[in-house]
């Protein structure tokens, strides 16, 4: 393994000063994230669902960005592990159900993708596709439309290490270096891509040490501490939204499942890296945080916890119960009329 | 009506385009205080400003995926690519990203975007100045493409193009920059996107054709009017996607007999899709063998001027096709 990880077990809240309403919250976004997403993997083993890409273990960093940014004005472009990001943006456990059964009313494709390609116009949050890193240049042309009317959104998009790799995380980046743009791009280095160890995607320790050959700010984060990936978040949003341009951040996290349902990870990592890292699981790690600081209690645990199997059973029932999409529907909409 | 080039007309487009909507800007190598390599920005850079043409990296996928981006945010950009040969690098932008967002967010993000680029040979430009990049887009939903044949419908085509509200590729006949001329008015006008033209009435066969084989195209078949008696009737495609079925299948049937000339290669070319359909929908009405006159089936377009002119259809080329059919 190429790339040292310092994760540790304990919360760094230097210099987050977030009262108590928001710490909770930001623990319901990671725990209902972890529920749902548990969830889908037992319905994908009861052969209810056909196909389940996780978030899990990624909870922190995700949170941390919708936390940090402002959900519906600034523009997000995430990837298809991001199911704690856009919950914690407005998407619904509802919404995410219709998605994995591919029902009817589907919100973010009409069931025409599989699940975990996000979108919503409403929310801003852009649609995505498979290829990984397109979002990236995508993401540089709508912080150039955000600089170009003189607003002060950021775009922020969000990627896997593997994605890294790819042409289009260089020439975005690029981009918004040479126009100092108002763009957050978030690495979620979780170390493999699908199985192929970070060490194979690059030769530097670190993602965000290529920062300076855009010649934009690099930061690096704790992906499994949602305090400290808040502070590295919103540093960067507030350096892009004051025109000081574009932050690649770097949180290091780690998958804690296979990369999708139709993984198994057994056949390239070990059962004791696994281990290891699970010690290190960020909803974990912020519960103990919160304890702790007597800001969570057993009680309200047990309350959220029903709450969310409460609406996570709600959302499932809902999605059985709604009809498939008309087989017809596959025929359109290709084409915007006049006047989109 | 003032008589200007082909490259004239589509600069007046973005000129108008740019001065109409705050929304519209130009992106692409050179496109700044160059002008263009073609100079078809040149003079917009001054008259606009660097926020409105934007010189970009020399990153061809960015270009587009930063057009799309920027689309996607609610701005109206016209990318350059320089040649219509550099842009398979932004293959993926445009084929997964431009031409699906519509259809994979169900209507909630649409993409705004044109795409420019000069293609064709005939130039002494070879295997990578030379390119005809038309059938790949084509066959994509949720893409348009547009050919213009002449001054007047590149600026009012392009004008729709910027307006459409989803990714136009505007394929450029570069060759004809210059040697194309026509009348184009100074007003604000536009040719609606999805029509074909019927450029040449006739009633012994029919040439379908766009770009610059539509200019080699009429001169052929005045040709073959005048020393043969001849007459072909010609249509200009000049959207390529989606296609206008109707005007190419009236001019099926009154003739019965089809040429389709293109200078991109043969097999798997735009011509087999015409052939297609002429035989699906207009079979009874057929009098003879669908043809087609294309470039052959190599790599490239030479550099050397004796294989080069090998390689392009010519109005002589055309003007025999044209009398076989019409003698079969």
């Amino acid at each position: 393994m190429a790339t040292s990880i310092q994760v540790e077990s304990r919360i760094d809240d230097t210099g987050v000063s977030l009262d108590s309403a928001l710490l909770l919250d930001m623990y319901w976004q990671m725990l209902r994230s972890r529920r749902l997403d548990e969830r889908c993997w037992v319905l994908h083993r009861q052969g209810k669902i056909a196909f389940h890409i996780s978030g899990m273990g990624h909870e922190a960093i995700q949170v941390a960005m919708a936390f940090a940014i402002r959900p519906g004005y600034d523009y997000a472009l995430p990837y298809y592990r991001d199911l704690a990001f856009n919950l914690a943006m407005g998407y619904t456990p509802k919404e995410f159900m219709l998605a994995v059964f591919g029902k009817q009313g589907e919100t973010t494709s009409g069931a025409r993708q599989m699940p975990s390609h996000w979108g919503s116009r409403r929310l801003n949050i852009v649609s995505g596709s498979s290829p990984v890193a397109t979002q990236v240049p995508q993401a540089a042309g709508m912080a150039l439309a955000v600089k170009l009317r003189g607003e002060d959104r950021v775009a922020i998009a969000d990627l896997g290490e593997g994605s890294t790799s790819e042409g289009d995380f260089y020439e975005g980046l690029n981009w918004a270096g040479v126009h100092k743009l108002p763009m957050i791009c978030v690495v979620q280095n979780n170390i493999y891509a699908i199985s192929v160890p970070v060490g194979l995607q690059m030769a530097v320790p670190n993602v965000a040490d290529r920062a300076p050959m855009f010649g934009i700010a690099g930061a690096i984060c704790d992906g499994n501490d949602v305090l400290a990936s808040y502070r590295t978040v919103k540093e960067a949003v507030d350096r892009a939204r004051a025109g000081q341009g574009a932050t690649l951040i770097e949180a290091k996290t780690y998958r804690p499942v296979p990369h999708s349902s139709d993984d198994d990870d057994r056949t390239y990592r070990s059962r004791e890296e696994v281990e290891q890292w699970k010690r290190r699981d960020p909803l974990a790690r912020f519960q103990a945080y919160l304890l702790e600081k007597g800001l969570l209690t057993q009680t309200r645990i047990d309350e959220y916890e029903a709450q969310a199997r409460d609406e996570i059973d709600a959302a499932q029932a809902g999605a059985e119960a709604a009809p498939y999409p008309p087989p017809e529907a596959a025929l359109g909409p290709v084409f915007a009329s006049d006047g989109v | 009506m003032p008589e200007m080039t082909l490259i004239d007309a589509i600069r007046q487009a973005m000129d108008e385009e740019l001065a109409r909507d705050k929304r519209v800007f130009i992106t692409g190598e050179d496109v700044g205080p160059r002008g263009g390599v073609f100079r078809a920005t040149v003079g917009l850079y001054d008259k606009y400003g660097p926020d409105r043409v934007i010189d970009s990296p020399l990153a061809e996928l960015s270009i587009v995926g930063v057009g799309i981006g920027a689309a996607l945010a609610g701005m109206r950009p016209i990318c350059e690519i320089q040649f219509a040969d550099f842009i398979h690098p932004a293959f993926n932008q445009i084929v997964n990203e431009a031409a699906r967002y519509y259809y994979r967010s169900n209507g909630d993000w649409n993409v705004p975007m044109v795409i420019r680029a000069p293609y064709g040979g005939g130039i002494g430009g070879g295997l990578y100045h030379s390119q005809s990049v038309e059938a790949f887009f084509a066959h994509v939903p949720g893409l348009k493409v547009v050919i213009p044949s002449n001054p007047y419908d590149a600026k009012g085509l392009l004008k729709s193009a910027v307006r459409d509200p989803n990714p136009v590729l505007f394929f450029e006949p570069k060759k004809g920059y210059r040697l194309i001329r026509g009348d184009v008015p100074e007003d604000d006008y536009t040719v609606p996107l999805g029509t074909a033209r019927v450029t040449r009435q006739g009633s012994d066969l029919t040439v379908y054709a766009y770009g610059m084989m539509h200019f080699y195209t009429l001169q052929a078949a005045e040709k073959a009017a005048a020393e043969d008696g001849i007459q072909a009737e010609v249509i200009d495609i000049r959207t390529l996607a989606p296609l206008d079925r109707v005007t190419v299948l009236e001019s099926f049937k009154k003739t019965g007999k089809a040429l389709i000339v293109h200078e991109d290669n043969r097999f798997m070319g735009y011509g087999a899709e015409i052939a297609a359909l002429l035989s699906d929908e207009g079979f009874e009405y057929m009098d003879g063998p669908i043809r087609r006159l294309t470039g052959p089936d190599v790599p490239g377009v030479p550099f050397s001027h004796t294989m080069q002119d090998f390689f392009m259809p010519s109005v002589d080329k055309i003007a025999a096709a044209i009398r076989e059919l019409a003698a079969y």
